[in-house]
């Protein structure tokens, strides 16, 4: 049996690999990316959880992330390539027309 | 059970004829203005007239509450109005003198612009004096006190283009205020000591203290500060300054407001609050000195006059001096008496030198007059009635309350009673003075100068112009709307006298026994220091009502003496403004310091600028408006918004637009809270 905080720690060490991906990476995918890989850090904290506390809560959780996730990527993708399609380009750095 | 007798109507029908006009008069032709004004007005009249017809079915005082107003605690106070017999007559004066003067001003003011303001202005004040006079506690008089005050002030400065009415509008409200600081302060000690403002409440509290003959207590405060109070309602020393200045109003609005009404209400309270100065000897000792000092100081400034208002508003002063000097002698109901004649005499001189005024085309300078007997010949005989009447020649009503006056100042001093006296012969020299100078001699204006004086005398009345005018129309009679009230109110300078004529001239004062029971209810055991002690009057028992058993052979030597000094008057006025008229110049000429002294009204005006005004400018320049007001508060505001603005400019920046920054930002406060939660849950361990 393979301790929780094992689980934990690779959680933590997957969210702050999404959240130093996100601040770093300029390139639109790889943030989308980012974004996805801090969801499943989360994920896999749930279900350590869920699993050590014998709750099926977290489980449903982690479906119902899954599903957000996926609608979001539905929706995210989209917009990047209207994005790509007005402006040529997925460098965020380059997207900042309601900047001040 | 007594009737209701629904006195809450008789202020409020004004104050509807005031909504009218004010709020619509605009749309309304002047004959409609006039009429609601009018209709108003006379209801109330009429309503006193019919009240007064009941009174003696009535149980006094008759109180009705219409509700409650107040309610703090123990602390309550009512919307209640009383009647009693000194608010009877202060009732039917207010009501019956105000109506006179309605229907005088739609003559008066039938040429002027703002009809509708007038009037409506005119039915506000006349709300506001009935409630001042039919209130049954102290707040309730002081919202008419402050009322009459706000009447005034919009009246004063009704031709408030003129900057000089607009000056003195504001001049008589700020010298109020000083007044109404004091009464103010003396409600809060009633509130204090009696734990009520009604009347009755008041006095019945009173009545187990004996007098203050031995320093100053709480009654004492009490009485200087009401009496501070009169001294600016009623124009006297040190605040009288703001009635000369008064005159800028319309003349009817003098009439009414600053001779036959608002200026009595001073008077009124000390009447009606007798029962605290009786018990506060020093204090009413001080509202004697103040009456006699005001007086004769007004009066000697009255004789050196050229305006003709500006002699009567002097007058007034002068004759609201002697009201102040009867309620100082504790001889409450000789005070009403004069005010009520005076209220006569007063209001139909106003009136009357307001006719001279529309006679000769709005020249108020009694030097550009003269000879205006023949051709105004019923102002000329009002005015006639009228000046006899002020200056004391009996049967005439003035002559009746001042010589009870003077009598009863006699019994409390010979000083009050000789000021008294040269303040007669003054009264007396300066009111023949402006007879003679505005009615007789030749007419010294520009208009007619060259012109006779005596020919179309008879053929110009009634407003129609003389068939021979120039300029301005001629100089012509007022029209009958304006006489009729010049004559009525004559006829009650004559016969308004007769109700209080004294015991010793064969009369039954009933005037003073009618009063008897509102003065006589709550009198202590009185002051006998006021009485000199070898006179001969019994000193407690004549204090009001009953007829002193001794002395009537005195009274009616000093009788003689102030007829005489009313003659006196006459016989110098006619000396030097008839006979000679060079004399006056030559007498000012040889006297110039004392002359221009008096003239210039003592520089009292130009004191009080050196004295409080200026400094009170100054240090409002300096300290408050510079100092305080942009020094502290405008700094503290500007301050806070430079402040804040400071602060934004910085904080600004971290909204950048920048995606990766809030996500730093998010990143940053998560891990903060996460830091929190993490050392907290360590703690707890």
């Amino acid at each position: 049996m393979v301790p929780l905080s094992y689980y934990l720690v690779l959680s933590g060490i997957l969210f702050a690999c999404g959240v130093v991906g996100f601040l770093i990476k300029r390139n639109i995918i790889t943030i989308f990316m980012s974004i996805e890989l801090m969801l499943n850090g989360v994920n896999l904290s749930f279900v350590a959880f869920a699993a050590r506390w014998q709750q099926l809560s977290g489980q449903v959780f982690v479906f119902f992330v899954m599903v957000v996730a996926a609608a979001e990527a539905a929706v995210g993708l989209a917009i990047i390539i209207a994005l790509f399609r007005t402006r040529e380009t997925l460098n965020i750095d380059q997207v900042n027309l309601l900047k001040l | 059970m007594t009737p209701n007798l629904h006195l809450w109507l008789i202020p409020i029908l004004p104050l509807i004829g005031a909504a009218i006009n004010g709020l619509v008069g605009k749309r309304f032709s002047r004959h409609a203005v006039a009429a609601v004004a009018l209709g108003f007005c006379g209801a109330a009249f009429a309503m006193a007239l019919w009240i007064a017809a009941q009174f003696s079915s009535l149980a006094l005082p008759h109180v009705e509450a219409l509700t409650s107003w107040l309610n703090s605690g123990t602390f309550s106070v009512d919307y209640s109005f009383a009647l009693d017999q000194l608010s009877l007559v202060m009732l039917l004066i207010v009501t019956g003198v105000g109506f006179l003067i309605h229907i005088y001003s739609v003559g008066y003011m039938w040429e002027e612009g703002g009809y509708y303001r007038f009037f409506s202005y005119l039915n506000l004040f006349m709300f506001f004096m009935l409630t001042l006079v039919l209130a049954s506690n102290y707040l309730l008089m002081f919202v008419g006190w402050e009322g009459v005050g706000l009447a005034s002030y919009l009246l004063i400065g009704f031709f408030f283009i003129r900057d000089s009415a607009a000056a003195a509008g504001k001049k008589a409200f700020i010298v109020n205020r000083i007044g109404d600081f004091g009464f103010l302060i003396a409600l809060f000690l009633m509130i204090k000591h009696f734990g009520s403002l009604d009347f009755q409440k008041v006095f019945d509290a009173v009545k187990p203290y004996s007098p203050e003959t031995a320093g100053v207590g709480f009654l004492t405060a009490i009485a200087l500060l009401l009496l501070l109070g009169a001294c600016g309602k009623s124009a006297q020393i040190p605040l009288y300054v703001w009635l000369p200045d008064a005159m800028e109003g319309p003349t009817p609005v003098s009439a009414l407001i600053h001779a036959a009404t608002m200026v009595t209400a001073g008077v009124y309270m000390v009447a009606r609050s007798h029962a605290i100065f009786e018990r506060a000897p020093s204090a009413l000792m001080v509202v004697a000195i103040i009456g006699t000092l005001t007086a004769f100081f007004a009066a000697t400034i009255g004789i050196a006059q050229t305006d003709i208002k500006k002699v009567l508003a002097y007058s007034t002063i002068s004759q609201l001096g002697y009201m102040f000097l009867a309620c100082g002698v504790a001889a409450f109901s000789a005070g009403i008496f004069h005010l009520m004649t005076h209220a006569f005499f007063k209001g139909l001189l106003f009136l009357a030198a307001g006719s001279v005024i529309h006679a000769v085309g709005g020249e108020q300078d009694m030097r550009k007059m003269g000879g205006l007997r023949k051709k105004i010949p019923w102002t000329f005989w009002t005015m006639t009635f009228a000046t006899i009447a002020i200056a004391g020649i009996p049967p005439f009503a003035g002559f009746f309350s001042k010589d009870e006056i003077l009598w009863r100042a006699y019994q409390a001093s010979w000083i009050y009673w000789l000021v008294g006296l040269v303040t007669a012969l003054l009264t007396s020299f300066y009111m023949f003075r402006l007879w003679f100078m505005t009615f007789f001699g030749e007419y010294r204006g520009e208009a007619e100068a060259s012109h006779g004086h005596e020919e179309h005398a008879h053929d110009s009345r009634a407003g129609a112009p003389a068939p021979h005018s120039h300029g301005h129309g001629g100089i012509h009679e007022s029209p009958a709307i304006m006489v009729v009230p010049l004559v009525i109110l004559a006829v009650l300078s004559l016969v308004g006298g007769w109700v209080g004529v004294p015991g010793s001239l064969g009369g039954g004062n009933h005037f003073d026994k009618f009063l008897g029971p509102v003065f006589r209810s709550s009198t202590p055991a009185l002051n006998t220091e006021h009485v000199q002690p070898g006179e001969a009057a019994p000193p407690e028992q004549t204090t009001e009502g009953t007829e002193p058993k001794t002395g009537r052979s005195t009274e009616i030597l000093f009788t003689g003496i102030s007829v005489g000094a009313g003659l006196l008057g006459l016989f110098l006025a006619w000396l030097l403004y008839l006979h000679s008229p060079q004399l006056p110049d030559r007498i000012a000429s040889s006297m110039h310091g004392l002359y221009s002294t008096i003239a210039h009204k003592y520089w009292i005006d130009e004191l009080y600028a050196w004295l409080f005004v200026k400094p009170l400018i100054a240090i409002s320049g300096v300290v408050f408006w510079r100092g305080i007001d942009q020094g502290v508060i405008d700094a503290a505001l500007n301050g806070s918004a430079d402040g804040a603005r400071e602060l934004s400019d910085e904080v600004r920046h971290m909204q950048s637009g920048n995606l990766r920054s809030y996500a730093g930002w998010i990143a940053v406060g998560a891990a903060a809270v996460i830091a929190y939660m993490v050392w907290t849950g360590l703690r707890t361990q």
